[in-house]
């Protein structure tokens, strides 16, 4: 794996209205790596990533996206840097068909999937193109998010609780879509509450508490760490 | 009651409805993108029937010509006063967008009564436009017409372009989800400015129209903008097919009620108004916020 840095965050801190969130985060990722970040509800996890895609306004510190500081540009600037955020909330527009949601996003690097790729990937999509996209099961919603980035051509995603409340068929279809977006060489930052699917996927673990990063764990130390992990989770 | 009344009065009022139709849908465009309420659309309407009036008499540019350029003057104004003004006020209540507008409008009308006074300067048909139409049940002058005619066209168009084109995909998506927008890489901010200064362009659009039949005065926005509030309060904010149906519904009624029941035609939409507000206070169209 190469040691190319994709993202270095440093001493972050993030703010939503008065309330302090984050205080003091400091993280990396490599190329093709897929690190999670996990704790638990109301660590910062959610914060965390709306701070690296630039729509947490209030914020500090240093965010470098491919060599490139980020702290004070805007969101539309960081996304063209060949990020792709998939939100907590889904995010699809109900003014919007399957294919205009899918179409939506501008393409900020070469190599995005066509749109007949991303129909015969999500052959349900296909058959639902002509359908607001809030009308979708919150499965479908789920891989058109994750579908929308994937025409973009950004190498670098952000997924924000993929899996949440859907059903064990449908998380098994996103984590194989994962796995796949993992062997083309994406690099993936997934904020997961299901350690179980999180821990197949990835190479590196973040722990977050209270708005700050509180451990890292390998891939490897995984079953070691077992009883740490449980209790950083509450489970 | 002659059929010839009737149907002049139906005319008369379609022509009203169009005019509502022009300016409610830059309303509706700019209320979506911006959430702001822009009381000064008037304002840009009249500024469209002035600087159709000046471009003629300074320049000796006209009817055509004007047609194209006013619309590009009053959008590049509206766009200039979005990003100097209207920018800082988008993390405050909807009620600064409100008042800020009103002191625009109080503003740009002010300006003009000082230097043109009120009484209203006529605007010749073009020569192209004179003349009319013996339809049998009714005379129809050309210009009439032509006044429905192109405004339908821009509705029409303008409908499209939001519905079915991608730069109207991208304007919707900002309207739902500025900020998730802005993180796919959309410019939502310029988008903005492009919005308002389309919205305005609209109403100076309908002021070149209005030239030739209304007398072009710095006060014929504010008569004209209070009847276009209660049409969008009719309509709802939410829909664009919505304020153009509901625009020429209503200049339709006036037109009639002017007919059966002429003390009635000033007050007939409000009336309207009051119901729809009673019994469905999003509007017709309007989706529930």
């Amino acid at each position: 794996m190469s040691d190319q840095r994709v993202l270095t965050v440093d001493n972050v801190t993030g703010h939503y209205g008065d309330s302090h969130i984050l205080h003091g985060v400091s993280m990396h990722v490599n190329e093709g790596e897929v690190v999670t970040i996990i704790g638990r509800n109301g660590a910062g996890k959610t914060t965390l990533l709306r701070a690296i895609m630039g729509i947490l306004t209030k914020r500090g510190g240093s965010i470098v996206v491919r060599g490139q500081e980020t702290i004070a540009l805007p969101p539309e600037r960081i996304a063209r840097l060949g990020i792709g955020y998939v939100p907590e909330e889904r995010g699809i527009y109900a003014t919007l068909d399957v294919t205009e949601n899918l179409m939506l996003p501008p393409r900020v690097a070469a190599g995005g999937m066509s749109l007949d790729d991303i129909y015969k990937l999500f052959p349900n999509l296909y058959e639902r193109r002509r359908s607001p996209g809030t009308r979708l099961s919150g499965g479908e919603q789920q891989m058109l998010a994750i579908a929308r980035v994937l025409r973009t051509g950004a190498k670098f995603l952000l997924l924000d609780e993929p899996t949440e409340g859907l059903a064990p068929v449908i998380v098994q279809q996103i984590g194989a879509t994962i796995e796949l977006m993992k062997r083309q060489g994406m690099t993936l930052i997934l904020v997961e509450q299901n350690f179980r699917f999180a821990s197949r996927l990835a190479d590196r673990h973040y722990v977050m508490e209270h708005g700050q990063i509180v451990d890292v764990i390998d891939r490897a130390q995984v079953q070691a760490r077992m009883d740490s992990i449980k209790s950083y989770l509450g489970i | 009651m002659s059929m010839q009344a009737l149907f002049g009065q139906l005319l008369v009022g379609l022509i009203n409805g169009s005019f509502y139709a022009m300016l409610s849908l830059g309303l509706a465009i700019i209320f979506g993108l911006l959430g702001i309420v822009n009381i000064a659309q008037g304002a840009f309407y009249m500024l469209g029937g002035f600087v159709t009036w000046m471009l003629l008499n300074y320049a000796g540019i006209g009817y055509f010509w004007s047609l194209l350029l006013v619309p590009i003057i009053v959008g590049l104004i509206g766009a200039a006063i979005e990003k100097t003004l209207l920018k800082k006020i988008y993390n405050l209540d909807h009620m600064y967008g409100l008042l800020l507008t009103f002191g625009i409008m109080m503003f740009i009308q002010g300006m003009f009564v000082h230097f043109f006074a009120t009484a209203g300067r006529p605007y010749t048909v073009p020569s192209a436009l004179t003349g009319g139409y013996n339809l049998g049940f009714m005379f129809l002058p050309k210009y009439r017409g032509w006044v429905v005619l192109a405004s339908l066209v821009l509705c029409l168009v303008t409908w499209y372009a939001i519905e079915k084109t991608s730069i109207g995909r991208t304007l919707r998506a900002a309207t739902e989800n500025p900020t998730l927008t802005r993180a796919f890489g959309v410019n939502v901010p310029a988008l903005m400015t492009i919005g308002f200064g389309i919205g305005v362009a609209l109403a100076g659009a309908a002021g070149v129209l209005a030239a030739p039949i209304y007398p072009v005065s710095p006060l014929m926005g504010a008569e004209l903008i209070i009847t276009v509030f209660a049409v969008v309060v009719v309509g709802g904010m939410g829909s664009i097919m919505g304020a153009i149906v509901t625009s020429l519904m209503l200049g339709l009624l006036e037109g009639l009620t002017k007919v059966v029941y002429p003390q009635g035609s000033n007050m007939v939409i409000f009336v309207i108004m009051l119901i729809v507000l009673l019994v469905r206070p999003a509007g017709l169209f309007g989706r529930e916020r």
